[in-house]
């Protein structure tokens, strides 16, 4: 695109002040790791290392991180089978109610999430608690999953809608079964949008706290749940901030991953 | 409303004519009870306590007050869950709760096994069936607890205990020495004063907070004929709303999270406000220039029960727990920490502190007259008035949120 | 083949708009205050008192205001910078900068809403850089609401607009040079329109994201209610659930004709 140069330098300046805008606080939170004292006081009174030393002992920390991480890849494979089904059907096929799918699939991402919990909540406690589903990992991934079906959708759909069926068709005309086709053809095609999509969907339930808190129950402590209890608590503050931080530094490869991978230009739809 | 009203009204006149309460070990009349067992207007569900102990199951779910059940992570010197589990084999998993009615709902859940309820809390986990009767013939240290919190109206109905006392105190006045000049010593700081403070006046965030206004209103309007600060009519309640809205536009924060309080007073974003001991206590140990005080006025307080889940199935455990808690040492522990009056009379011996007792009025029966305990309001005024309708803790509620607009 | 596609799908689907639609079905029974218990007893009780009670009527105007503004500041915001990283950019920075924009999603919200509690603080980063100027930040509050908000959902805005800025052919952008048009006259005239259904797409997400939240405005709001509050005081502490229903059915109905309106601009598949 062609620009002024004080067109140009603006642009660069409000790139900057966004970026600025978004990092400050990420790198107060960093700071805040090495903080001697407890309260995010600033300015820093001291650094140390004590807080980062802490946390490699906190069995707390340790545990709900592996059930986040486990929360996650149940949602997201969930999210994966279902997302890709129903993008298919809609790109591939026509039927009744077709335009349709897209809302109520977006339904649960565009909905505030405490509706979806305590919809989900007031489910499990009247309904669904006579046929044995209680709270606990399964109402949790179950919970995620219906925001993290539509980022696979998403992902899934626009790559079909671009590719278009002609490719699978000719593959079909040459003889191919469904299958075949499908396992030479159309998933070479989408399987970065799966990727993108899925991981996504990962950061997406990684991060959330408002259905969690509604359909964990007292057993399960995901890592943003831990993060909430543990973030006022004077003593454990610190160590919430050393867990966020390398929580950002190790997300960075991931998202380059995606960024290469996906031929899609943002890494990834929502 | 009026649905509510109604069925209040008709259980209470149902209690009536069925014999009055029984014994109930206290007297009627001034602050720090309600009156009898009829005036609790309901029928608990007819429930049974647990007949013997078995063998510990091995897990105790607790709901607690921050500061009551600590396993060491606030502070390591701080432990009195550790020796429980070593001892018992009961693994405690604790959730803290910031106020009442969050209490009030997790065991509504039905996954917790035991609750350290308030008094504002407990009548209604009794009225709903989510807590059964206590047996204390089990819990071996009940005797020694003190007289005046047995069988109180909060935790027994017509005779039959709930729950194990486990300690009382004030909620008191606290205010930044250096911000607040002179020291204050009425709550006149926080409501007819507070705009010398405003945007840094704090409050608990809860509808029982009405009462504490009420009890403003007691003695700086008597005009208005307050009795007790949960039994108030429409113009009782008026006042106390009004009083509450006015100080709304001082408020900077209102809280619940008593560790986002001690913050708040440590950063200056609140410099007077409501509290307990132990945020004093936390906010002076990380340098907050505070101090708590108990005004002239009295104050609104509780009394805290420890309560046994219908569905637990962990029960031995609970009263294992329940027991090990208001031993002497854990009892002087916890209102050590916590700075409240023990319920074990041998805790006075214990504590660290060798005046603790003293200062914390823990034999003091006059000194509790001033304080309210947190009641639950209900419709049958708890002053004793029968020509009028009190409001219930619905209209707290629904007035709570139109306060805080 | 059909049926075997959408067949799990039209599970989970049921899963949730069941759920959805048995919480409705509560809004319109009572709770018995003391004990907690649910009376099925259909009323409409609930919402006449959403309607005629003040202070609901408030909250959810003032929620509403909220979620605009936060839209409004985030597209802004967001604009320029999808712009300059889709158009401007080398292909290399391009790539480092749409990695610098995404990563914060990954860090934890509540961590950087407390970090935001932190600088806005009396004591904190903020004040501290605007003393010498003799200015004071604007505390806990509304205000601060906004920018933690704007914040955390910028990344949710940025992305779709990114992507469909990259979508552009700059062919489109050369021919509109070539007609005499300068860069402003370019974005006004021929990016706007075309990025737009990103842009509303985006909103989507930032709208609905600020309608239901209650966390972040409890850790840098103040004494300031929002929508989410009351829903999750009534759904949890004051145990009504059949009100906390009704006040759900608010964002609900907002946010179902927030999207059929845009289903026509094309924003869903924009996404």
């Amino acid at each position: 695109m062609i620009l002024s140069r004080s067109a140009r330098a603006a642009l660069i300046a409000v790139m900057a002040a966004g970026l600025a805008f978004v990092y400050v606080p990420l790198v107060v939170v960093l700071v805040s790791s090495f903080n001697t004292d407890r309260t995010f006081g600033w300015p820093p009174s001291g650094l140390t290392l004590e807080w980062w030393g802490r946390t490699w002992d906190n069995p707390g920390a340790r545990e709900a991180l592996w059930t986040s991480v486990k929360a996650g890849l149940g949602a997201t494979a969930i999210a994966l089978v279902l997302g890709s089904m129903a993008a298919f059907a809609v790109a591939r096929y026509r039927f009744f109610g077709r335009d349709v799918v897209s809302i109520i699939v977006v339904l649960p991402l565009a909905l505030p999430g405490i509706v979806t919990g305590i919809a989900l909540s007031n489910a499990i406690t009247t309904t669904l608690e006579p046929f044995g589903v209680e709270f606990g990992l399964f109402s949790v991934i179950v919970g995620h999953a219906t925001f993290c079906v539509v980022v696979v959708y998403n992902n899934v759909l626009a790559r079909l809608r671009r590719t278009g069926g002609s490719l699978e068709e000719a593959s079909m005309d040459l003889g191919a079964d469904v299958f075949t086709t499908f396992r030479h053809v159309t998933f070479p095609a989408v399987r970065s949008a799966l990727f993108a999509g899925g991981l996504l969907a990962f950061a997406l339930s990684f991060d959330e706290i408002i259905v969690t808190t509604f359909t964990a129950g007292a057993t399960v402590q995901t890592l943003p749940l831990w993060i909430f209890t543990n973030l006022a608590r004077p003593n454990q503050a610190p160590v919430v901030n050393v867990v966020a931080a390398i929580l950002v530094l190790l997300s960075v490869v991931p998202v380059y991953l995606a960024q290469r991978i996906s031929s899609d230009p943002a890494g990834g739809r929502l | 409303m009026t649905s509510k009203r109604l069925l209040a009204l008709t259980a209470a006149a149902l209690l009536a004519l069925s014999a009055c309460g029984g014994d109930d070990g206290g007297d009627a009349g001034t602050g720090g009870e309600t009156n009898g067992t009829e005036q609790q207007g309901f029928t608990p569900p007819d429930l049974k306590p647990l007949d013997k102990l078995g063998t510990p199951e091995g897990e105790l779910n607790i709901v607690a007050w921050a500061g009551y059940a600590e396993d060491g992570s606030t502070d390591p010197d701080v432990d009195w869950v550790t020796p429980f589990e070593e001892e018992t084999g009961c693994q405690v998993n604790v959730k803290t709760a910031p106020t009442s009615d969050d209490m009030v709902n997790l065991m509504k859940t039905g996954q917790y096994d035991v609750v350290s309820a308030s008094g504002d809390a407990s009548l209604r986990l009794i009225a709903s069936g989510d807590v059964e009767p206590v047996n204390t013939d089990l819990v071996p240290n009940y005797v020694d607890v003190f007289d005046a919190l047995k069988m109180k109206p909060w935790n027994s109905v017509n005779g039959v205990s709930y729950g194990i006392p486990h300690g009382r105190g004030a909620n008191l006045l606290m205010y930044n020495t250096n911000e607040v000049k002179p020291a204050p010593d009425s709550w006149g700081a926080v409501f007819d004063e507070a705009s010398q403070y405003s945007g840094n006046v704090t409050a608990y965030d809860s509808p029982i907070y009405i009462a504490d206004a009420a009890l403003y209103l007691m003695k700086t309007k008597p005009e208005l004929g307050i009795e007790n600060p949960y039994a108030l009519d429409d113009e009782q309640f008026q006042a106390a709303v009004d009083l509450l809205k006015a100080q709304n536009e001082h408020i900077g924060e209102y809280w619940s999270d008593y560790t986002k309080e001690i913050q708040a007073f440590k950063n200056k974003d609140s410099v007077v406000g409501t509290t307990w001991q132990i945020i004093v206590n936390l906010a002076q140990a990380e340098k907050a220039p505070v101090e708590a005080v108990l005004p002239t006025e009295g104050a609104t307080g509780w009394s805290d029960t420890w309560m046994v889940a219908t569905k637990s199935e962990h029960k031995t455990c609970a009263y294992l727990w329940m027991d090990h808690i208001i031993s002497p040492t854990a009892n002087a522990q916890v209102a050590e920490w916590f700075g409240e009056a023990p319920s074990n009379e041998k805790a006075c011996a214990e504590t660290a502190d060798k005046s603790h007792c003293d200062t914390f009025h823990a034999a003091d029966e006059a000194y509790f007259d001033q304080v309210w305990y947190w009641t639950t309001p209900i419709a049958q005024c708890l002053d004793g008035r029968t020509d009028v309708d009190c409001k219930d803790y619905g209209d707290w509620t629904t007035a709570w949120q139109e306060i805080k607009g | 083949m059909l049926l075997l596609l959408l067949a799990p799908m039209a599970v989970l689907v049921v899963v949730y708009l069941g759920s959805l639609a048995v919480l409705l079905l509560s809004a319109f029974w009572t709770t018995d205050v003391f004990t907690g218990a649910v009376v099925k007893d259909t009323t409409f009780d609930n919402f006449r008192e959403l309607v005629t009670t003040d202070v609901y009527r408030t909250v959810t105007l003032r929620t509403i205001s909220v979620a605009a503004a936060v839209t409004v500041i985030c597209a802004v915001l967001a604009f320029p910078m999808a712009l300059f990283m889709a158009k401007v950019a080398s292909p290399r920075a391009r790539r480092v900068l749409v990695v610098l924009v995404v990563t914060p999603l990954w860090a934890s919200y509540l961590v950087k809403a407390y970090a935001w509690r932190a600088m806005l603080s009396g004591d904190g980063v903020l004040n501290w850089a605007l003393d010498p100027f003799g200015l004071t930040g604007p505390g806990f509050g509304l205000t601060a609401t906004v920018v933690v908000l704007t914040y955390l959902w910028l990344p949710f805005m940025i992305l779709p607009v990114y992507a469909g800025l990259e979508r552009l052919p700059d062919s489109l952008l050369d021919a509109s040079s070539d007609l005499g048009a300068r860069a402003g006259r370019t974005v006004r005239s021929v990016i706007l329109p075309l990025a737009f259904p990103a842009i509303v797409a985006g909103s989507i997400f930032t709208f609905s994201l600020s309608l239901g939240d209650y966390i972040a405005v409890q850790i840098v709001g103040g004494k300031s209610q929002l929508l989410g509050n009351l829903i999750q005081g009534n759904a949890g502490a004051a145990n009504n659930l059949p009100l906390a229903a009704a006040l759900a059915a608010v964002p609900i109905v907002i946010m179902v004709v927030f999207l059929l309106g845009v289903r026509r601009t094309g924003a869903l598949e924009n996404l």
